[in-house]
């Protein structure tokens, strides 16, 4: 446990200490904010509202970048070979890279909400504990995959390009960038297969409706996420690899595809009862309705 | 073998078809120095590094501080102390933390006060990991093996790739380490390392020893004979050459004839004579006195840098 917490620690000094972290974790979000909030909202206080749940959401899956090219980074540069002759477990190295990620991401979180209340004047922040949860659950999960992509790639180029291919559809098929509801049905439909989409829906259901942690729907994404992240985090510690020469077995990467199931089985459900998309509608509407929009918060 | 902290028996260990450790045995006395010297892809950092329980062996029993280091690996890594072959520290991380920080992954540890003292990196306490020298690495590295005050130290070419000058730091340390009694299993390709600062040698080469003892022991072991080599304008057979008197032994090894001198101003004269009537001549002559190559060569026809 203490080898946990003091690689924790260090991984948040170094990470500090980064340029990078700079960029991804700091001037990114909050490019991301500002264009949503001043340009898509034109800083009208309940457009920024509505819009605060993806900006949020860009901000906790952002994370997953880093963490997996800091850790494929510490396995080609010999790092990780120096702690493995150590009593230090690969549970205790990643479980401090996703700990270590969220106690990174918080503070960012924050200052985006301080930002709304602050500079585009947002008054409600709807059930913010709820949001905060999804945060935090978010922000584990989409770390776990992080070291689930760190664990299956053997390069810091192969993970580049797999963080492409991830990166590119969780930000534009969840409704993250382009509202769920103005996506073409078929888009929608695959959509619903992300965990992407169930966070920018369930953010946007606690700030903009209110949603409490209890409401099903949060409850369920909720679900979703946690067996998620155990799923992913549980895989990359089987995986997990010391050394830069140690290349994973091909057949390995196929239980990857196992980690995918809550989100499949979730996906058949939704795509059958259509309530997630039926909400981003409602919630879509009620932002141009004159009704306030803590009303739909049952 | 009953003062023996490390047995090694039989040890096999395959990469593909590649078998890079062939039946390796050998034990390490408490206290001792032992090197495990040998060409590179010679097997020595494998076998290192199954000591260290950081790689699987395929068969073979090892035996470490009384532990098996894939039975008890995390055991055995409190009672060890290792400085790695190609290995790094994170870019970011400075001197002071990175001893701190491997301090406190274990139950027994030094004070990081007194090992920065001791490996000279004082001044370099605030200093990114990135911003040291190889030598300032090297020592760093060092250091961070004795964190945890272990019983046995791996030392995994220390000295590969530093200047000579800071060559001979790095040997002061171990000397310094020798003198406290610390054991110490470490792998070189340096001849001049492995007889400066072993106690033992096991030489090791295609992954099998080929001969272990004291240094001493191993020259004695091939006739304690000086080395003379040459070279010749035109090519000389070997059977002529080592016939000659003064001459025991001959071999061509890279356009150079070896030759082993029991008396070595004899053997050059009476080469220089055999030149003379031949109508060859001499590029090149240097003495070479008794050493652990000797004892490679005679083994295997090669160099050890070859």
């Amino acid at each position: 446990m203490t080898n946990f917490l003091t690689l924790t620690r260090m991984r948040i000094e170094l990470t500090l200490r980064n340029k990078m972290f700079l960029f991804f974790s700091v001037i990114m979000p909050f490019g991301f904010f500002f264009l949503y909030a001043g340009v898509f909202a034109k800083g009208h206080p309940v457009a920024v509202r509505y819009l605060l749940g993806p900006v949020m959401a860009l901000t906790v899956m952002g994370s997953f970048w880093g963490l997996s090219a800091a850790l494929v980074m510490f396995r080609e540069q010999g790092i990780l070979r120096r702690f493995h002759v150590s009593p230090v477990t690969a549970s205790d190295m990643l479980a401090s890279s996703v700990v270590a990620n969220l106690i990174l991401t918080m503070p960012t979180i924050i200052v985006e909400l301080c930002f709304a209340r602050f500079i585009f004047h947002v008054m409600h922040f709807g059930n913010l504990a709820t949001a905060l949860f999804l945060v935090a659950l978010g922000t584990m999960s989409f770390a776990s995959l992080g070291l689930v992509v760190a664990s299956v790639t053997n390069t810091m180029q192969e993970t580049q390009v797999i963080n492409q291919l991830i990166w590119l559809p969780l930000i534009f098929l969840s409704g993250a960038t382009v509202p769920l509801v103005d996506l073409p049905h078929m888009v929608q439909r695959v959509g619903l297969f992300l965990p992407a989409t169930y966070l920018v829906t369930e953010l946007q259901d606690a700030i903009f409706w209110s949603a409490a942690v209890w409401n099903r729907d949060v409850l369920i994404a909720l679900a979703s996420l946690a067996l998620w992240a155990c799923l992913t985090f549980f895989l990359s510690a089987q995986l997990f690899r010391w050394e830069p020469e140690s290349k994973i077995p091909r057949r390995a990467k196929l239980l990857v595809a196992a980690t995918a199931i809550p989100f499949v089985l979730l996906g058949i459900w939704e795509n059958h009862s259509s309530r997630t998309i039926s909400k981003a509608q409602a919630m879509s509407e009620s932002l141009n309705a004159p009704s306030k929009p803590d009303d739909h918060s049952k | 073998m009953t003062d023996s902290i490390l047995q090694v028996e039989h040890l096999v260990k395959h990469y593909g078809n590649v078998q890079a450790v062939r039946g390796v045995s050998f034990d390490v006395k408490e206290g001792e120095v032992f090197g495990l010297l040998g060409p590179n892809g010679a097997g020595k950092t494998t076998t290192v590094e199954i000591l260290e329980g950081i790689r699987a062996p395929d068969s073979g029993r090892v035996s470490v501080c009384g532990l098996d280091p894939q039975k008890n690996p995390e055991k055995l890594k409190h009672e060890i102390g290792a400085s790695l072959q190609s290995t790094s520290l994170p870019e970011k991380l400075r001197v002071m933390e990175a001893l701190k920080l491997f301090s406190s992954f274990y139950k027994r540890h030094r004070d990081p006060e007194e090992l920065l003292k001791r490996f000279g990196l004082e001044e370099k306490r605030n200093t990114f990991y990135g911003q040291l020298s190889g030598g300032q690495k090297q020592r760093l590295a060092l250091a961070l093996a004795l964190v945890n005050n272990p019983q046995v130290l791996f030392f995994d070419e220390p000295t590969s790739g530093l200047d000579p000058q800071v060559r001979r730091e790095i040997y002061d340390i171990v000397e310094e380490l020798k003198r406290e009694k610390k054991t110490i299993v470490m792998t070189t390709h340096y001849i001049e390392e492995a007889e400066r600062l072993c106690d033992r040698v096991a030489i090791i080469d295609h992954g099998q020893v080929i001969a272990l003892g004291s240094p001493r022991e191993l020259k004695e072991r091939s006739g304690n004979k000086t080395r003379v080599e040459v070279r010749l304008q035109q090519p000389d057979s070997p059977e002529i050459l080592k016939n000659l008197e003064g001459v025991t032994e001959c071999r061509e090894l890279n356009g150079a004839y070896i030759l082993q001198a029991r008396r070595p101003p004899q053997a050059i004269v009476s080469l220089v004579k055999h030149l003379e009537a031949q109508g060859n001549e001499l590029l090149g002559l240097e003495i070479l006195t008794p050493s652990l190559e000797d004892v490679f060569i005679e083994l295997t026809g090669r160099r050890l840098r070859d």
